[in-house]
């Protein structure tokens, strides 16, 4: 009997790749026509996309007369490399940008390893030591040349912002929703006007006011430099909307563990940093990282205030009279380097979700 | 002297002593922080020869706008080019939230269907869009789709009707001729009476448990009459259709290109969020549900009418107005490729000529303020009615 049914087994056509097929693909009569009409699409976007970007492209030369090919001119992008990543910052100090983003690999990556020894003292001086170290290096002091920071520009300019967007605003969204869910009306009420002005409004008003409305609040001769205002802006909006991601894991947690720790006579703000705040950002990382996503991509804004981000030079390189028409090119290139550093966060934030997933 | 201490002691660590106190402290820092600050917007006013207050608003403009909804010169005040901005930012907001959701609940629906590929494709969009910045998106569709289309002469063209050049989109516009508005209150009241049976068809359910196909009965009444309607008076209603005249188009609706980029930017942006938003709300009703409605008889159609529809509009509609509140601030990315939206007419060009830095900041936040207040006082209030008895 047994032997009989493993000989006949299914049939053919419902195992392998028939099977998945018939399964996935044509399962029934309309189901074939979405697939036909999905091949199609296919193929009217990808084989042109292709031959564009690679087969038809044109890699090497030097000036535009070298882009003889039908597909996209990379020479524009190859020519233009050193504006794009670093701005106008000097060349011959293009090292220390260079140094700062060694040390940035480096302990990113000992970070990334599992089971390495001292990560915590690896992430307290990425913390502390780090931001300084940035400081003397970028804008000079101790002896390094200084450098303005108009000449600041291309994608280590958006990364400064978002980094420091991101490094900032952590520790002013969990003060803001802390403040918000405590039980002095007027430490919460001033924190929820706080948050939801800078959540009401879009952050392009907010970088307005930066520029135009910073100067006037402050003293006479205190002037700051634009990009400083630029990162108080970005910095305060990011943290109006961190605040209510860590409110929501605030509210997550089973009032049991509140009362555990006053029981056994944790002060405030002692529960808070050792029972509360540990688990409950435990429980928001996919949506605190969905929000450094979000920062990391509203940094492009800070070209309408004049600020030249690496969207604003490629914008910028554009209209420059040797390369002008080369537009398809900047934005398809602008595209992929933005897409691969959200998409990378992303695809973190999902590893991360599932080794800290505690079963709950 | 022992019971003294301990009264002293009573007093500072009594908790709502404590809290009184750190209350006035944030007060005070508070206050002091505004006092600041507004008494160096004063001097540095002062200095610069600024006057505060709102008489700016009276005063003649003396700039042009490329796109207004209502009658704008440069005679007009600067409260008009308020207005216009403001009108602006509407328009583009409602054109983008109608496409947006379109797309959004198609690619959302096409995420979850069981055809692998269709999936895949919706699956590839949501990751591509979204992790795209919108400003890089708007200047891609503005500055290398729309500016590198053909002149008005070689324009793309859709029946003879729709033209797609450089100088913006060109589609036929509605005339409406003498007794087209008896149409119109024949529209209203055919879609009053429809509501009209809704309710009565539900009351009658709750009664005797019959249904009635309210649906097909008020969509039948509102076309008939719309249709019969049209005939009866002889069609009052016509289209005008662009037409090339010299080197462009004369006649229809004329959308600028700035309009069309940042429309469908904002759309194909935004809907990759609501298909996110769709699929989750659709996921979120749990199979139990539907194994349930399928054991007491109903039928596919009605399953997903009665059952899952209203549960999972339940999880989508918050988020969902909250992708709209985004699109709508969103909007406001109008001024880096000159759409004349709001920030860019008031904030910007106003700002400018005025130099009124904290009127016009405070009157244009104040406008993206409400709306999102306003949407939330909204969603509370959806919230409440859609709460289902005993649930947590």
């Amino acid at each position: 009997m047994s032997a009989a049914n493993k000989e006949i087994g299914p049939p053919v056509i419902e195992l392998g790749v028939m099977g998945w097929l018939r399964k996935n693909l044509f399962s029934n009569w309309y189901n074939s026509l979405l697939t036909i009409f999905g091949l199609y699409l296919l193929y009217i976007l990808i084989p042109p996309l292709v031959n564009w970007i690679f087969l038809d492209a044109n890699f090497v030369g030097s000036t535009r007369d070298d882009c003889t090919n039908e597909g996209a001119c990379w020479i524009f992008i190859q020519q233009n490399i050193k504006l794009i990543f670093y701005g106008l910052y000097p060349t011959e100090e293009l090292w220390r940008i260079n140094f700062v983003y060694l040390i940035l690999l480096i302990s990113g990556v000992y970070l990334l390893i599992p089971n390495l020894k001292h990560k915590g003292w690896v992430g307290a001086f990425l913390l502390i030591i780090f931001p300084i170290i940035c400081v003397v290096m970028l804008s000079g002091g101790l002896g390094l040349e200084a450098v303005e920071t108009r000449l600041w520009g291309g994608l280590f300019l958006t990364l400064v912002i978002a980094g420091v967007g991101i490094v900032l605003s952590l520790p002013i969204g969990v003060m803001l929703a802390l403040g918000r869910r405590s039980k002095l009306p007027v430490v919460s009420l001033l924190c929820t006007i706080f948050i939801e002005i800078w959540r009401g409004v879009p952050l392009i008003t907010v970088l307005f006011m930066a520029s135009n409305m910073f100067p006037l609040f402050m003293p006479e001769g205190v002037n700051f430099d634009k990009l400083i205002r630029a990162l108080i802006g970005v910095m305060f909006f990011s943290a109006a909307y961190l605040a209510e991601v860590v409110r929501g894991g605030l509210q997550a947690m089973p009032k049991g563990q509140y009362e555990a720790s006053q029981a056994v006579g944790l002060t405030y703000w002692r529960m808070m940093a050792l029972v509360i705040l540990p688990q409950s950002l435990k429980m928001v990382i996919p949506a605190i990282i969905g929000s450094f996503i979000a920062i990391f991509k509203d940094t492009t804004l800070v070209l309408v205030i004049g600020l030249f981000d690496f969207l604003g030079i490629i914008q910028f390189v554009g209209t420059n009279p040797d390369w002008l028409g080369f537009s398809h090119e900047g934005y398809v290139f602008a595209a992929a380097v933005f897409w691969v550093f959200c998409y990378a966060m992303s695809w973190y934030s999902q590893r991360l979700e599932k080794k800290l997933d505690t079963g709950r | 002297m022992e019971t003294d201490k301990s009264k002293i002691g009573n007093f500072i660590f009594n908790r709502s002593v404590q809290g009184v106190f750190y209350q006035l402290i944030t007060l005070g820092l508070v206050a002091l922080g505004i006092y600041y600050i507004v008494t160096n917007t004063a001097r540095n006013m002062l200095e610069r020869g600024l006057a505060s207050g709102f008489h700016f608003l009276g005063v003649e403009s003396q700039f042009d706008i490329g796109m207004t909804l209502i009658e704008y010169s440069p005679t007009s005040t600067y409260f008009d080019s308020f207005i216009v901005g403001l009108l602006n930012t509407l328009l583009v907001a409602g054109i983008g939230i109608l496409f947006a959701t379109i797309i959004g609940f198609t690619v959302g629906i096409m995420r979850l269907s069981s055809n692998w590929l269709i999936a895949k494709i919706a699956e590839a969009y949501v990751e591509i869009l979204r992790n795209i910045p919108l400003l890089l998106q708007i200047f891609f569709w503005y500055f290398a789709v729309l500016r590198a289309l053909p002149k008005p002469k070689q324009s793309l063209e859709l029946y003879d009707s729709f033209f797609l050049n450089n100088r913006g989109l060109f589609i036929p516009d509605t005339v409406f001729g003498e007794g087209s508005s008896i149409i119109f209150y024949l529209l209203w009241l055919t879609i009053i009476i429809s509501i009209g049976i809704f309710i009565w068809a539900k009351r009658r359910q709750n009664r005797t448990g019959e249904r009635f196909p309210a649906f097909y009965v008020s969509t039948a009444l509102i076309l008939g009459t719309f249709f019969i309607s049209l005939a009866a008076t002889g069609f009052p209603v016509s289209f005008e259709y662009p037409e090339l005249k010299g080197f462009n188009f004369k006649g229809g609706v004329k959308l600028i290109p700035e309009l069309v980029a940042l429309t469908f930017a904002l759309a194909m942006y935004t809907a990759s969020f609501i298909a996110e938003v769709v699929r989750g709300g659709i996921m979120a009703v749990s199979k139990g549900q539907t194994e349930a409605a399928k054991s007491v008889g109903l039928k596919q159609n009605l399953i997903l009418r009665l059952i899952i529809i209203p549960q999972a509009l339940r999880v989508i509609v918050p988020p969902l107005t909250n992708q709209y509140l985004n699109l709508t601030k969103n909007s406001s990315l109008a001024a880096a490729i000159a759409y004349p939206d709001l920030v860019l007419v008031f904030a910007g060009t106003a700002l400018m000529q005025t130099g009124q830095a904290i009127e016009i900041i405070g009157m244009v936040m104040g406008v993206y303020l409400f709306l999102s207040l306003f949407t939330s006082v909204i969603m509370n209030l959806f919230n409440r009615f859609m709460k289902v008895d005993g649930e947590r």
